[in-house]
Formats: structure tokens, sequence, C-alpha cells
């Protein structure tokens, strides 16, 4: 199984360096951005989590949405669920701790919102935040964007 | 097993990756610059092509088409597929036809002129080193295309057997086509298209037939067949006209046949059933298993002399331990490594390929499981993150093919 890591996360970084850049994806001012291309919105002590539009770009059309269960505690960069499109399965991580307090159940007849609608319809877990100051781990717009234009030049 | 969102080729190469488990460090790995291009490479660049390290080889993965539209487009009106990374090989010599026979388990002898079949190389424990489309051009002449990632293990091991052969008096030679590419033109519109290229009469060719004729101007292999369970054409074209064929048969469908990339290469076939080298077969899956009883022909069953035969003759006597089956099921799409279980929760089996079909519009698969198990209609579970889903054994193809065959 390590071999397998090993060779998967190679893998994925040798299809970066190949697939050039294909454009300017939208980002949202409001919101932060995990490096692992999760957005979050933070409204009190309340957080919505999503992927962002780079993301779902990259996936291609996305057939299924594993959500998880409502009450269930999530930690910052922990996987929550998984996003799956025609070939690819990735883990959805979360960009802050605390509990799920909703699920958008919308993506579980209608997971091509994930595409069409990243930053709103799209949206994929709610979350009560345990620990606001984890929010300065996070990317703004303005550096989410500047960190996907170097992942995709780098090498 | 996965990774985070940014990790999407783990999956998409690992899937398409036709490379024994062995050969993947090495050549999979190569640094970019050390990555073969075919002869169309830029043309896939200026048409968008996302290029992916496969086999040693840079290829497209897809274009601007999403995987989806264009494995739909690809059954609607066609794709042009660039698998020169595939080798194409001739063998020579009047003692050609029982040389291959030593490797193969199809019946070479009993091939018409100018028809082939796909056949499996085996080893000798019966297992399968590579599956391969053969084609008897003439007695004295046999045209074969072999996988890209099965490549250097497939002639090491031609080689090896030519050798003994030759050295016992036999008479045979190759030629491998590296001054050569090959094209895929699938789906309906291909015939109607690559007849405005040629004089030749396309309607008189079937399905497996194979024919040396003038495409574009440039004297061309061309075998009706293909990897998508579409109506279709496998195009061997000198190397210097391979980019002026290829804008020509995009120029004569009006931009109905699209480029069309390994991703959807997949797709089409995980659709038609086929099985995929490395995923779907391996060195220690027979033919048998595999479901590819039928590649194994009449003859040879009674006579053998193929590399493990014994194995072989005897698996079509008592039947299989295992056996290749289709799956459709619910939840997240089933990919390969994903663990079957019995409605008892016992396990029976392993996924192979699996993914969600773009024209179905739902979770298909393909997998081994036991005998017993195997028949259409038995319900399994599939696991998939740790949870168990519903899933069917199915027959396959999963869509219908719809190969040209004398009605």
């Amino acid at each position: 199984m390590a071999s397998r890591l090993v060779w998967a996360s190679r893998a994925a970084s040798y299809l970066r360096i190949s697939i050039p850049f294909r454009g300017f994806a939208s980002v949202v001012k409001d919101l932060k951005y995990a490096t692992s291309h999760e957005w979050v919105k933070v409204e009190g002590d309340k957080a919505t989590v999503g992927i962002t539009d780079h993301a779902q770009d990259h996936l291609g059309d996305v057939v299924y949405v594993e959500l998880p269960e409502v009450g269930t505690s999530v930690k910052q960069d922990g996987s929550f669920g998984a996003v799956e499109s025609v070939k690819a399965t990735s883990d959805i991580n979360s960009p802050v701790s605390g509990k799920i307090i909703e699920v958008n159940e919308e993506l579980s007849s209608s997971p091509g919102l994930v595409n069409s609608s990243p930053y709103e319809n799209g949206w994929i877990i709610k979350v009560e935040v345990s620990d606001s100051g984890e929010l300065k781990n996070l990317m703004d717009s303005e550096q989410y964007s500047k960190f996907c234009e170097e992942e995709d030049s780098k090498h | 097993m996965r990774g985070g969102l940014w990790q999407l080729g783990q999956s998409i190469t690992s899937r398409l990756a036709q490379t024994d488990k062995k050969t993947v460090g090495r050549r999979f790995f190569s640094a970019e610059s050390e990555l073969k291009k075919t002869v169309l490479y830029d043309f896939h660049v200026t048409h968008g092509g996302k290029m992916v390290p496969f086999a040693g080889w840079s290829m497209p993965i897809q274009y601007k088409d999403s995987i989806m539209d264009s494995t739909v487009n690809c059954r609607q009106n066609g794709g042009l597929f660039d698998v020169s990374h595939m080798c194409g090989l001739s063998l020579k010599g009047k003692d050609s036809i029982p040389f291959l026979e030593k490797l193969v388990v199809a019946d070479v002898a009993g091939l018409a002129p100018g028809t082939g079949t796909l056949t499996v190389f085996t080893n000798e424990k019966g297992g399968a080193i590579d599956d391969s489309v053969i084609t008897k051009v003439t007695d004295d002449h046999i045209y074969l295309v072999v996988n890209a990632g099965c490549r250097d293990k497939d002639l090491a091991h031609i080689e090896e057997h030519m050798k003994a052969f030759k050295a016992k008096g036999g008479d045979v030679s190759w030629h491998i086509h590296d001054e050569r590419s090959l094209l895929a033109l699938q789906g309906p519109l291909a015939a109607p298209v690559l007849q405005y290229l040629t004089k030749d009469d396309l309607s008189k060719l079937y399905f497996g037939e194979f024919r040396i004729l003038d495409i574009n101007g440039a004297r061309c292999f061309l075998t009706r067949t293909g990897y998508t369970g579409e109506d279709g054409f496998e195009i061997s074209v000198p190397s210097e006209n391979a980019l002026d064929l290829a804008k020509a048969i995009l120029e004569k469908s009006e931009g109905k046949v699209r480029l069309t990339g390994l991703g959807a290469r997949d797709s089409l076939r995980l659709e038609a059933g086929l099985c995929l080298y490395g995923n779907d077969m391996e060195q220690h899956i027979t033919p048998v298993e595999a479901g590819l009883t039928w590649a194994i022909g009449k003859r040879r069953r009674a006579e053998g002399g193929f590399l493990g035969a014994e194995v072989i003759l005897k698996q079509l006597e008592d039947g299989p331990a295992i056996r290749r089956v289709g799956f459709f099921s619910s939840g997240p799409p089933a990919r390969s490594h994903s663990e079957i279980q019995n409605e008892g929760g016992k396990n029976i089996g392993e996924v192979t390929s699996g993914g969600f079909s773009p024209c179905l519009k739902k979770n298909i698969a393909m997998g081994y499981v036991k005998s017993g198990s195997h028949k259409a209609g038995t319900k399994v579970k599939i696991i998939v993150r740790g949870k168990a889903y519903d899933g069917v054994v199915t027959k396959m193809p999963f869509v219908p093919t719809k190969y040209y065959k004398p009605t």
C-alpha cells in the first residue's frame, strides 16, 4: 500500500507538470482557501465549505459526492468525504475544525452542481466552527489565485 | 490510495497505465524530457490536448471537451485517436505461422489471408503476457499490434523464442514498424469519412479484416477494428503522412469527428466490456478466466502447442476457479481494487476496472469473482471506502457493440 501511495503522489506531480495552466478560474473575495483547494465562508461561528472553481475545472464532470453524516466532527485538513469524476476519486478536506451541522443533500441527486456552481449551489457541508483561530492558516482570494498559478507553473 | 483534489492524476493515470507494475517506476516516471512524443504531439497541443505521461510517452488524456462529452461524441459521431504509442510489428518468413502459434492461443493457420483476430500471448503457466490484435496478411506475413506498456517485455519474449526457433532452422524474422504511426478512427462516421479519402470500397471490408491501400495519398495498413465497441478502423500510416491524414479526417467530417484522448478511450472500452491489460488481465490471469475462451481456436483446443496449454486446456475442461464479469452498482463508482462480497458479506473477488459510464449515466465495472457467483443477475456488495454498496453481475458489453459484419 505504501508503495502505491508514493506512486500515486508522484503520478499526480507529473500530471501537474504536464497540464498547462488552462485559464483563470474564478475566486470569490470574501472566502478563505485551503491548499487542498477547498473554500470556506465563515459567518459567525458557522462555516460553509465547498471545492473551488479551480478544483472542479481540473476534476471534470463530477458524478458522485460522498457526503458525511450530520453530527460528525471534522478537523482542519482532515478528510470528510470524496468527490468522484468520470475517472478520478478525490478526498475533500475540511478547512476548519468543528461539528457538521448540515450537508448539501441536493448533491446526492445533482452532483453536477459542484461543477456548475462551485461557490453557491454546489456547497458541500456546513460546520459549527470550534476554533476560529485556525482561519489564519488559510489563504485569502489573492493568495489563493497566486497559489494556483504557481502550482500550475511549477517544475 | 486517494490524494486530495489536486492529485487527480493518481486515479486517471493508474487506471490507464497499461504497464505492468515492475516497469512503472522506471518508465512511467522518467523525466518529462525523456518521454517519447508521437509525430502528432504539436498537433495535440495546438488542439488543447492535456498531455500526460503514459507508458513512457507523452499522450493526450483529453482535449477541450470533457471526458463525458468526448465519450458520447465518439458513439454519436466519431472519435479520432492517436495510438502511435502502440507497437506495430510484422513477422515475415514461411514459418511465421507455426512460430506465432507457439506464443498465442489463436488459430493463426486457420485465418483467411487479410483477416485477423484478438489474441493473447501466454506464458508457461497459461497467464497472459499481453493481448494483441493479429492479422494474417499473407501466409508468410503476420501483422500485429501490442500494447505500449508491454512493448519491451513482449519484444524480449518474442525475440527469445525467435532465436530458439531459428536455431532449429525455422524461417521467421521481424520488422518493428517504428517508421509508422497509428491512428484509430471510431464511431458511426468513421466509414463515411474515411471513404472520402480512399478509392477502395470500404463497404467490402468487414470487422476484423485487413487491407493495404492508399489513403489520402499514403500507403496504409487498414484494419477494421478498434477499442470502443463501435464500427471503425485502425490506420497504420507512414509517420511523414500522419499529420496530413489526421487533418484530412477532421476536415472531411466537418468537425463532427473530434480528437479523442486516452480518458474517453478508457470509458469507451469499459462500456464495450473490453479488457485493459494491466488492469483486467495480468501475468497470472488465463484467457479462460478473462472470458476470452472464444479466442482460443478450436484446433488449438484439440492440439495445444502454445505456452501454458496444459493449464489452459485443463481449465477449459474443469472450468476456471475465477471469472471476469461485469457489474452495475449503486453509490460511488467502483474503482479497481474495490472488494466484491456476496450477499452474506464474504469476499468473492475484486473489481479491476470501473467508473461512471458517460453513455449509460450509471456506474459500471468489471472484475473477477469466484465461479458460481458469476451468473448475470447475481447480487453482490461492492466495498468503496469501507461501505458496502449494492451491485449486480451484468452481461457485457454494457453498451451494445456495432461492429460492421456481413448481413
